[in-house]
């Protein structure tokens, strides 16, 4: 195994996820047929290929620095789950 | 046992543009809640980001004058992590292959030289606010922030007390101001900072476990936490303890830094490259492009201004710290060619009143009542004779107050010194013949009177009198 429950879970956690148990499992061994396809894939011939950072193959996609957005609060605070005024609302942070 | 400290900064400077970094929303700062979002910025599904092209040039820029390799390749990285003020769930920062790497500032600490090295300039959109205590049982967010391009730059270990800290930020917010890529406001949040402290055995070259302190909103927390943060440190390993690797948050009140235990940020952030945005191609064509608009900085003018108009170092130092003041200097000299007394009034009168009047904190030049050209005048004015040094205080104050010209107010308050020996003669012999009892009391011998009737002489003339020929009418009367 290349990934325990013990990680699924950390990794759960970081996601705010809450899996059951038999869920964890099934992850754990489904993440781990990922990892040993990436092996798969770590047996070619890289040598001389420079490493890619994108899939596609464009580069410097720039905008010039112009304010073109109307404010329009109104129409995103609906697609809000709770708002307070103009704020959105979320439940209480305690720092 | 003796400690060396070692303290490391990471500034957040907001680039200065008119849009967000990945989107046309407008980065005002004071608009009412959540008015500069969208869609992108707001973090809803479907959206794709563009980034703004001066946000790249600015941090070339930034590079440039602090001596950085730009990168010829560079990639956007997500930073994955949950915070109410974060609506994507991860922000989009850089993380392998920067913009700038390696680079420097040069200081200079109480006359010394010292050389801060910078490890990294990378470009990141900011997050949101929250507001927590307005309400009792939620929090508020307000996303106008979210999305406006910052510039974090990062320094190596290299400085050693809270002083260096000081210097370095002051000498970067400079240079930032003169590239005009941040415009430096600590208040406003456009320039922050983050340290790492850590205590080491003197002469060990292993660094001690550090810790990070959050919220240094001016220079004076900057100095302050480090100096308590040193204090702690100091004391927790000379008692046998140990020094906890973490976060803390300065306490401006109390004066003190605090424990974050906050699981959310547990530095777990998973980063990965973004697939949203495309990579950059840096070529040297767009760095050179970008090279032949660095202005003169700081460093340079004060240097400049000392051969070329004479100033002294301190007073040169202090006009050159700000950009926009170093040219509203240079504007009125050459308006007017007397450096010395064009300093002279812009450390003193002018800096006052902008301080009193609370615009020290973004000292706004295009907010200064008084233009260069109205200040030259005036130092005109007196050096000519037109008006007395001492008057000059009150056209001054007048200028401030109505944004006039020095002219106009002379003329309007007859301010005008009296330098018609006709008229300061018949002004003095009035006050010699109200003053009778005095005249006798100099005439036997009691010097110090001859000041008495020369403030009387100024007082009947209200100031406008040329005190160097009521001095010398007054004694020749006397005496004769
Ligand atoms: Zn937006």
């Amino acid at each position: 195994m290349k990934i325990t429950s013990e990680e699924v879970r950390h990794v759960a956690t970081l996601a705010r996820l809450d899996l059951a148990q038999d869920e964890q499992e099934r992850l754990a061994g489904e993440l781990d047929r990922i990892l040993e396809y990436m092996d798969k894939l770590n047996e070619l011939d890289t040598d001389g290929v420079e490493p890619l950072s994108h899939a596609v193959d464009v580069v410097n996609v720039l905008r010039p620095d112009r304010v073109v957005n109307q404010p329009r609060t109104e129409d995103l605070l609906r697609n809000a789950p709770a708002r307070d005024d103009d704020f959105l609302s979320v439940p209480k942070i305690i720092e | 046992m003796s400690y060396e400290t070692v303290i490391g900064l990471e500034v957040h400077a907001q680039i200065l543009t008119e849009s967000k970094i990945f989107c046309g929303c407008s980065t005002r700062f004071g608009e009412a809640p959540n008015r500069n979002t969208c869609p992108v910025c707001m973090g809803f599904p479907g959206v794709l980001p563009v980034l703004n092209r001066k946000v790249v040039e600015h941090t070339i820029r930034t590079g440039l004058a602090t001596h950085c390799a730009i990168a010829r390749h560079s990639r956007w990285a997500r930073k994955n992590y949950f915070y109410p003020d974060l609506p994507k769930g991860y922000q989009i920062s850089q993380y392998e292959l920067p913009l700038c790497t390696g680079g420097h500032v040069d200081v200079s600490v109480d006359g010394a030289a010292k050389r801060v090295r910078l490890t990294r300039i990378h470009m990141e959109e900011d997050a949101g606010k929250n507001i927590h205590d307005a309400r009792g049982d939620h929090s508020l967010v307000d996303l106008n922030r979210a999305g406006v391009p910052l510039m974090e730059i990062v320094s190596e270990p290299d400085m050693r007390n809270p002083g260096e800290a000081g210097e370095y930020l002051r000498t970067l917010r400079s240079i930032l101001e003169y590239l005009e890529v941040c415009d430096g406001n600590m208040e406003e949040g456009s320039f922050r900072c983050d340290a790492n402290v850590s205590l080491r055995e003197a002469g060990n070259e292993e660094l001690g476990v550090k810790v990070e302190i959050k919220n240094l909103n001016s220079f004076k927390a900057v100095e302050k936490a480090l100096e308590y943060e040193i204090r702690r440190q100091g004391q927790a390993l000379s008692e046998g303890g140990a020094v906890v690797q973490e976060t803390r948050l300065w306490d401006p009140d109390a004066e003190v830094t605090r424990s974050m235990r906050s699981k959310e940020h547990a530095h777990d952030y998973r980063y990965f490259p973004d697939p949203d945005l495309l990579p950059l191609e840096i070529d040297e064509e767009w760095v050179d492009e970008i090279r032949a608009t660095l202005p003169e900085l700081a460093r340079e003018r004060q240097n400049r201004f000392v051969e070329e108009y004479g100033l002294p170092a301190y007073d040169a130092d202090i006009v050159t710290q700000r950009r926009d003041v170093a040219e509203y200097f240079e504007a009125a000299v050459k308006a007017h060619a007397n450096p010395k007394a064009i300093a002279n009034w812009l450390m003193g009168d002018l800096f006052r009143v902008l301080k009193e009047r609370r615009l020290d904190a973004a000292l706004r030049i295009e907010s200064w009542p008084v233009a260069a050209a109205d200040l030259a005048r005036m130092v005109r004015l007196v050096d000519e004779g037109t008006i007395s040094g001492k008057l000059a205080k009150t056209v001054f104050n007048e200028m401030m107050e109505t944004g006039k010209g020095p002219d106009a107010i002379v003329k309007e308050k007859g301010l005008e010194q009296v330098s018609d020996t006709g008229a300061l003669d018949a002004a003095v012999d009035e006050v010699l013949a109200a003053c009778a009892a005095q005249v006798e009391e100099y005439r036997a011998g009691k010097e110090k009177v001859f000041g008495f009737l020369v403030g009387q002489v100024m007082k009947a003339t209200r100031g406008k009198a040329n005190p160097q020929m009521v001095n010398e009418i007054l004694r020749g009367k006397l005496q004769g």
